[in-house]
């Protein structure tokens, strides 16, 4: 019977108390669930929920307050790293990270980005890049491969005359204010168990004070893509991770 | 213990931020008030008394920096000068939405566009018509002297924390960068608890805080404005601060504010002199307006020059006011230009007296 089989010493895994009860927005096979579970568990594993104050983006995850059981303050398109330099600097003691979109963080608030990294915040970045615009529709990204469809490149990228991806996550491993930089992904359990490893690893090098943790996690976005899930999935694999390595960037020494 | 200096309005306005116990500032350097930010980072507050003072990469950052901090319950704030204050108006509307304290300084300069350095009061329009998106206003005091900036640093802390909103301090180039005697008052303490709306981590037993300015449903997003507007009644009600000046047999009447009015003031000496019994009422509140003053004095006198340095924006306040009860006219120098006495006394007798 099942019931002899609910026990406490058999329980294997749980929803982690860091994440809330609410059903979560996001589309069906969407990367930023499985991210949020990872993040939450990262930060319920290390005991941190009373001391951690989040900062969420404008995108698709601007409600990610309503799923983080934690403090949270929801800033303006691109500007979460200044409003969580606020939150660390009056509160340097706290553990603080932001929670952000490839447009969010690598198009209107690069410099924002650029600025927290290079002043060395002690602060966690978290970014999600799926190439795409998710929350508006599918527009272009700063992000978006070069001859990738979106609805305001409806023929594909043309580098030509829109310009290069921007690899961010290198360009901010260059900069002498950041700690540890890493990109990973979350669309198999061994990817997004890696994932968690690398937030509970920036987490703990907060505390150390050395400089910026910086976590992307290339992910898929179904919906925006005009994918299934698996198809998106597949898609990354074959077209995102060539041109967005996974790995980490820069280890402390 | 009070302290009696010989100041420039920036300094002294820095001065009064150390000691209205505020725990950040968050600027960008533009003139003419780039002498806050120097004279924190000279002082090294966070020596003094812990305040922490940041040079943001920008305007916006700075502002957002505000907003993160403000989240924390502290007492925040930043200061710019009006290019710098356009851009944080995105970051201040988001304040106003989440219903956040903090202390905005604007040290007008003449525009539009890159404009000039030079002293203007152009800026007022942005500061208590919203300047920022959707319907919120700013608490907005006027200083017109060094003094005024010092005890309006502290007024401001304590009406931000009061009311939970944006206060912003509209000075100009000319207070910002003249000296004058000040008063300094005393050292005040810094918070040390933090109100319960405030980020500071997740206690056990309560919700998680959440900052936030956004309602996906209509219904709810309605409520918030007749939250913040029944706020503003409120504010309406309790903070008109004006001062009158011969105002009791007046038969004209001058308004202005700032520096403007200090000179509008001589005007009216220069006027007395000549027999015209005028008179001056001086907003420190520019919103909320002292609109009942302005509609009684308005039942009393024969016209009513607003001088202003800028093409006319606080008459359309008075011409409010004064609902059709008397006429309003304006006098204005802009694009950095001081009007002088002599000017504005000729105002009074061309647009008022015999207009
Ligand atoms: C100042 C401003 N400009 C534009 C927008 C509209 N906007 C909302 S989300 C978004 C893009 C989000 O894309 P991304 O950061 O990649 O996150 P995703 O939705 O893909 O997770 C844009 C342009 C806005 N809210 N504010
Ligand atoms: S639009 Fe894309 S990023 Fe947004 S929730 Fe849907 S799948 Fe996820």
């Amino acid at each position: 019977m099942a019931e002899n089989l609910i026990k406490p010493e058999n329980l294997v895994y749980e929803k982690t108390k860091v994440l809330t009860d609410r059903v979560m927005h996001y589309c069906p096979g969407c990367g930023h669930g499985t991210a949020h579970r990872m993040l939450a568990e990262a930060i319920d594993e290390l005991g941190l929920q009373g001391e951690t104050i989040g900062v969420a983006p404008v995108g698709c995850s601007v409600l990610a307050y309503y799923y983080f059981d934690v403090d949270m303050t929801e800033a303006a398109h691109g500007r979460a790293p200044a409003v969580a330099t606020g939150i660390k600097r009056v509160f340097p003691e706290k553990t603080v990270f932001t929670y952000q979109g490839d447009g969010d963080l690598a198009a209107i608030g690069t410099a924002e980005t650029i600025h927290a990294c290079n002043r060395g915040e002690n602060i966690l970045i978290v970014f999600i890049n799926n190439g795409i615009y998710g929350m508006t529709g599918g527009q272009m990204a700063p992000t978006t491969l070069p001859g990738m469809k979106s609805s305001t490149s409806p023929r594909g990228r043309d580098v030509a005359t829109m310009g290069n991806p921007l690899k961010i996550t290198e360009l901010i491993a260059q900069l002498p204010g950041t700690y540890f930089v890493t990109r990973q992904s979350v669309h198999t359990p061994g990817n997004a168990r890696k994932t968690k490893r690398a937030l509970k690893k920036a987490l703990e090098y907060q505390k150390l004070n050395k400089g910026t943790c910086f976590v992307e996690i290339v992910a898929n976005c179904p919906s925006g893509w005009k994918m299934t899930p698996v198809q998106s999935n597949k898609w990354m694999e074959e077209n995102m991770f060539p041109f967005y390595p996974l790995g980490d960037i820069k280890v402390p020494e | 213990m009070k302290e009696l200096r010989l100041m420039k309005g920036n300094e002294a306005l820095a001065e009064a931020a150390i000691r209205a116990g505020a725990d950040a500032y968050f600027g960008y350097p533009i003139t003419p008030q780039s002498e806050i930010i120097e004279y924190l980072m000279r002082e090294n507050p966070v020596e003094r008394t812990g305040m922490i003072v940041l040079q943001a990469e920008s305007e916006v950052a700075a502002i957002n920096m505000v907003y993160g901090a403000a989240g924390c319950g502290k007492r925040a704030m930043t200061s710019s000068s009006s290019p710098g204050m356009s851009l944080k108006q995105e970051g201040i509307s988001y304040i106003a939405g989440a219903e956040l304290p903090c202390v905005l300084v604007n040290v007008v300069r003449g525009g539009p566009g890159l404009g000039t350095i030079q002293p203007s009061q152009s800026d007022y329009f942005q500061a208590v018509k919203g300047g920022g998106h959707g319907d919120y206003k700013l608490i907005v005091l006027a200083p017109a002297t060094v003094q005024e900036s010092v005890d309006y640093v502290k007024l401001a802390f304590e009406l931000a924390f009061k009311y939970r909103n944006p206060i912003m301090i509209l000075s100009d180039g000319i207070i910002g960068q003249m000296m004058e005697k000040v008063e300094l008052f005393e050292q005040q303490p810094r918070l040390t608890e933090a109100p319960e709306w405030a980020t500071v981590g997740k206690k056990p037993g309560r919700d998680s805080v959440i900052v936030t300015s956004l309602q996906l449903q209509s219904e709810e997003q309605e409520k918030v404005n007749l939250r913040l507007q029944a706020k503003y009644r409120e504010i309406e009600k309790n903070e008109v601060r004006y001062e009158t000046h011969l105002c009791e047999d007046a038969e004209y009447l001058f308004a202005a504010f700032g520096s403007c009015a200090r000179i509008t003031r001589k005007a009216m000496e220069m006027a007395r002199e000549k027999g015209i019994k005028v008179g001056l009422i001086r907003p420190q509140t520019l919103y909320p307006f002292p609109v009942d003053a302005i509609n009684k004095l308005a039942g009393q006198v024969k016209g009513i020059l607003t001088v202003e340095m800028n093409a006319g924006q606080m008459v359309e306040d008075v011409r409010l006011a004064v609902n059709g009860k008397t006429k309003v006219e304006h006098f204005g120098r802009f694009g950095g230009m001081i009007p002088s006495p002599d000017e504005i006394l000729n105002a009074l007798e061309q647009k008022i007296i015999g207009g």
